[in-house]
């Protein structure tokens, strides 16, 4: 039997203080992202602030900065520029402001049609976005992120108890916001595909920690005598292997989507990468402790449990 | 003794009903069937989203209000022709609000005369209040309003429609959105300026005739630069007469390249619309030129005769989407309801010329709200790379799983395999469109599938590490984790059906990956691998398993 821990008796719970400490760390990056979008200072993807986005693809290499300075020199100063570097490709952006009456990507196309005639770029693909759209995108978003979480606090309350459900949905929310966090540090731009596997994260995480709650839960049951540190301690030992296991195998399929999935699927892929290390902290570090946070915890687990 | 055979067959018939729909999705094979065979599968699989092949999607929202206004200033036009039919002299006859005619007389008397015309249009109703005792003020009624907003979207759908059909591209999705708004979706268009002009054209064509009586068309200048018009509209805006317009038609000097525009005196009346049309050519004329030959239906080709007859030696201009193609000098009366526009156009211009005046006119102009255009080469890439990174995660867990559970990691690798041409089948079967983002759904169904086993696998080795005889341990271990799995499945679903039902785009094509792959995760984890442990443990008393 190959095993890659064996069983495994580790202090989780010891550990709270510590736990909470990082995660109060990424919970404020989080915050610091969220309110960066209310304060409309956030890198938002053109299908949330309306604009336009052409990707070229040249067939000789061209210089970033040649291309700003083109650009800039022709009217677009507030265009944004980010290069693929191994195929002479070109990303555009422009933003919101501008309306899409304006036409502004066959005006990037003949800007560099114009200043490169000899290395005319080929149009990859061209997204243009009115502004009203954005908004629209960005309600359905948050209609469906808040149906969603609510589905879920309401179906792991009637499985379990409320306060496994409120904990699950703060653990969940927690992941969501340390993405989040981290990709605001890492500038990285919020797109509607970013919402997707935001989603998709949250769906895992909850899987994790159900997994972890349900163990908990057992255990409760049949050990009513050990104290409640010790009832999560054994909990979360007993289905760690498990953890590390089903991590290990998403983690393995995402890290070549990642590497090698072209540029649409690069930051999807990160941002589940993220957030499937995170998932498997939080199931463990914050969804568990927290149910030991809830006032007179204690007796209640134990009498319903 | 369980029974196998059941859950067998079960197995079997979901893997050819797989196949059966997955089929016609694979070109290559499909094509290479006998006709009989082929009428045995479906005939619809898998269609690849804009993102994998390239494409065109666009979000037009009708511009309603247009519609209204423009249907308030013909309605104007009529007013105005009625009067002078009844030999009422009106002063003037024009909209002055998005609904609201102001018709205005010298004389107090005519008053009366006025309302009671009025009354041949039934659409109106007066506002007295707003008239003087030179003027009445008739408004537009509102159900009437509504009436010309909807069937202006649904006429804008219906020309779009037509135009794309005679474009000619395979598949399109044109289709409304909420109230106002329509979906155009063309996937593999090659060349995607063209056909958004020929879907964004008005196309209104219109006969209007020259102001030449008035001394303003000899005070403007023969032609001007290009993008000068709006200076000369300026300029000229005070001598203008009541009635008339200034138009430009579009020339292109051919020795210079250069670009100007012919301002031209027109008077707004229009004589007649492009809806007379019956058909519409491209023609070659003497020097090699193209241009567009229209036929009139009897109706229009009998006015067309009368407006010319009445007109002779003046010059009449053909408009279209307000600007002059032409403005050629009526030299007969022209009967048998042809007419020819000429301008400088290329051989394509001319084609889509006449394809958008065959297909009508659309009733207002459109905004363009949402425009995705994904090149060809792009779709081709990411095709690519999406599917070639899919392969090679899938490779590692298959071996991932046979490394740390060995047999048992191969029972597992078979159900993953079982999951993904279920997946694809259902797909081909409900004509799902891939795209990435649904490759991305697929592929963290095999990370959810993997993770089912896990859970199984991991509680089967508690049970064998209590000394638990092998049958039992495997049915313990389902046991035990059935629940946990189906908790887990059940979440994720929740999230998936709240993508499903309030994402857009994108999302939806994930959810609807993800939450397929959901249930046909919970049934190969539950009844494909439970079944191939049962027939291990039926064969031969088991000693040990490997896991």
């Amino acid at each position: 039997m190959l095993e890659i821990l064996g069983k495994t008796n580790i202090d989780f719970m010891g550990k709270r203080y510590l736990a909470f400490v990082f995660s109060g760390i990424l919970v404020l990056l989080g915050c610091l992202s969220i309110w960066s979008i209310v304060r409309g200072t956030a890198n938002l993807g053109i299908d949330f602030a309306g604009g336009t986005a052409v990707q070229l693809k040249f067939a000789q290499q061209v210089r970033i900065d040649d291309a700003r300075r083109v650009l800039q020199a022709n009217g677009l100063e507030q265009a944004e520029l980010q290069e693929f570097a191994e195929e002479n490709k070109i990303l555009v952006r422009v933003k919101a402001a501008t309306t899409i009456e304006e036409k502004v990507a066959d005006r990037v196309v003949a800007i560099f049609n114009k200043e490169f005639p000899i290395n005319r770029p080929e149009v990859n693909s061209s997204t243009e976005i009115g502004p009203t759209v954005g908004r629209k995108l960005q309600q359905d978003a948050l209609i469906a992120i808040s149906i969603s979480f609510a589905g879920i606090i309401l179906y792991i309350a009637a499985r379990f108890q409320f306060r496994f459900g409120v904990a699950a949905a703060i653990a969940t929310f927690h992941d969501v916001l340390a993405v989040m966090g981290l990709f605001y540090v890492m500038n990285k731009e919020i797109t509607l595909l970013i919402v997707t596997a935001l989603l998709t994260l949250a769906g895992y995480s909850l899987t994790d920690t159900v997994v972890v709650f349900d163990r908990i839960r057992e255990n409760l049951r049949t050990r009513r005598r050990d104290a409640i540190e010790t009832v999560i301690n054994n909990g979360i030992n007993q289905v760690l292997s498990r953890t590390i296991v089903t991590s290990l195998t998403v983690v393995l399929v995402l890290i070549p989507l990642t590497i090698a999935g072209g540029e649409v699927l690069h930051d999807f892929s990160l941002a589940l990468l993220w957030g499937v290390i995170i998932g498997t902290y939080s199931s463990i570090f914050v969804a568990s402790p927290l149910l030991l946070l809830w006032p007179g915890s204690k007796g209640a687990l134990f009498r319903r449990g | 003794m369980k029974k196998v055979g059941g859950r067998i067959a079960l197995l079997g018939a979901v893997v050819l009903l797989s196949l059966a729909f997955f089929i016609p999705s694979y070109s290559g094979l499909y094509g290479s069937l006998p006709d009989w065979l082929k009428r045995v599968f479906p005939n619809k699989g898998i269609t690849l989203g804009l993102d994998l092949q390239g494409g065109i999607h666009l979000v037009l929202e009708v511009e309603e209000d247009r519609a209204v206004e423009i249907a308030v200033e013909r309605n104007a036009v009529a007013m105005q022709d009625l009067l002078v039919e009844k030999k009422i002299p009106a002063e003037s006859v024009k909209r002055t609000g998005p609904t609201q005619v102001t018709i205005a007389f010298q004389n107090g008397d005519l008053k009366a005369q006025i309302q009671k015309a009025m009354e041949e249009f039934p659409t109106f109703y007066e506002i007295e209040k707003v008239g003087t005792a030179n003027s009445v003020v008739v408004e537009l009624r509102d159900g009437e309003g509504k009436r010309i907003k909807d069937s202006a979207i649904n006429q804008a759908l219906e020309t779009i429609r037509n135009r794309i059909d005679q474009f000619g591209v395979a598949e399109p999705l044109i289709q409304r959105q909420g109230l106002k708004q329509i979906v155009v979706q063309l996937p593999g268009v090659k060349d995607p300026k063209r056909a958004k002009d020929l879907i964004k054209n008005t196309a209104l064509l219109e006969f209007k005739m020259l102001d030449e009586e008035h001394k303003l068309t000899m005070e403007l200048p023969q032609r001007i630069p290009r993008g000068k018009e709006a200076e000369v509209l300026e300029q000229f805006k005070s001598k203008l007469p009541e009635g008339d317009e200034i138009l430009f038609e579009k020339h292109l000097d051919k020795d210079t390249n250069q670009e100007f525009r012919f301002p031209y005196v027109v008077k707004k009346r229009v004589m007649l619309t492009g809806d007379v049309l019956s058909d519409a050519r491209v023609s070659i004329g003497q020097f090699n030129d193209p241009y567009v030959s229209v036929t009139f239906d009897s109706k229009g080709a009998r006015e067309f005769e009368r407006i010319t007859g009445e007109n002779i030696k003046k010059r009449m201009a053909i408009v279209l989407d307000n600007s002059v193609y032409s403005a050629p000098v009526i030299q007969d009366r022209i009967a048998g309801g042809r007419a020819q526009i000429t301008g400088s156009f290329t051989m394509q211009e001319a084609n889509d010329l006449a394809i958008v005046l065959r297909a009508g006119a659309l009733p207002a102009p459109l905004k363009i709200l949402q425009d995705l255009t994904v090149g060809p080469s792009l779709g081709r890439d990411s095709i690519e790379k999406g599917i070639r990174s899919t392969l090679f995660a899938g490779a590692i867990v298959i071996l991932f799983m046979v490394v740390y559970y060995r047999l048992s990691g191969v029972i597992a690798d078979f159900a993953l395999a079982l999951n993904l041409i279920c997946l694809i089948g259902a797909l081909a079967g409900l004509n799902a469109t891939l795209t990435l983002p649904g490759i991305a759904g697929i592929i963290l169904t095999i990370g959810m599938g993997v993770d089912s086993n896990v859970l199984i696998f991991e509680r089967i080795r508690e049970e064998l590490r209590l000394g638990r005889p092998v049958r039992l341990a495997v049915d313990g271990g389902y046991d035990k984790a059935l629940l946990t799995i189906i908790d887990s499945h059940v979440t994720t679903l929740i999230t998936g059906l709240a993508l499903f039902l309030f994402g857009t785009g994108p999302i939806k094509g994930f959810a609807v990956t993800l939450c397929l792959g959901i249930a046909i995760n919970l049934f190969t984890a539950l009844v494909g691998t439970k079944v191939v442990f049962d027939v291990l443990n039926q064969r031969r008393k088991v000693e040990e398993l490997s896991i």
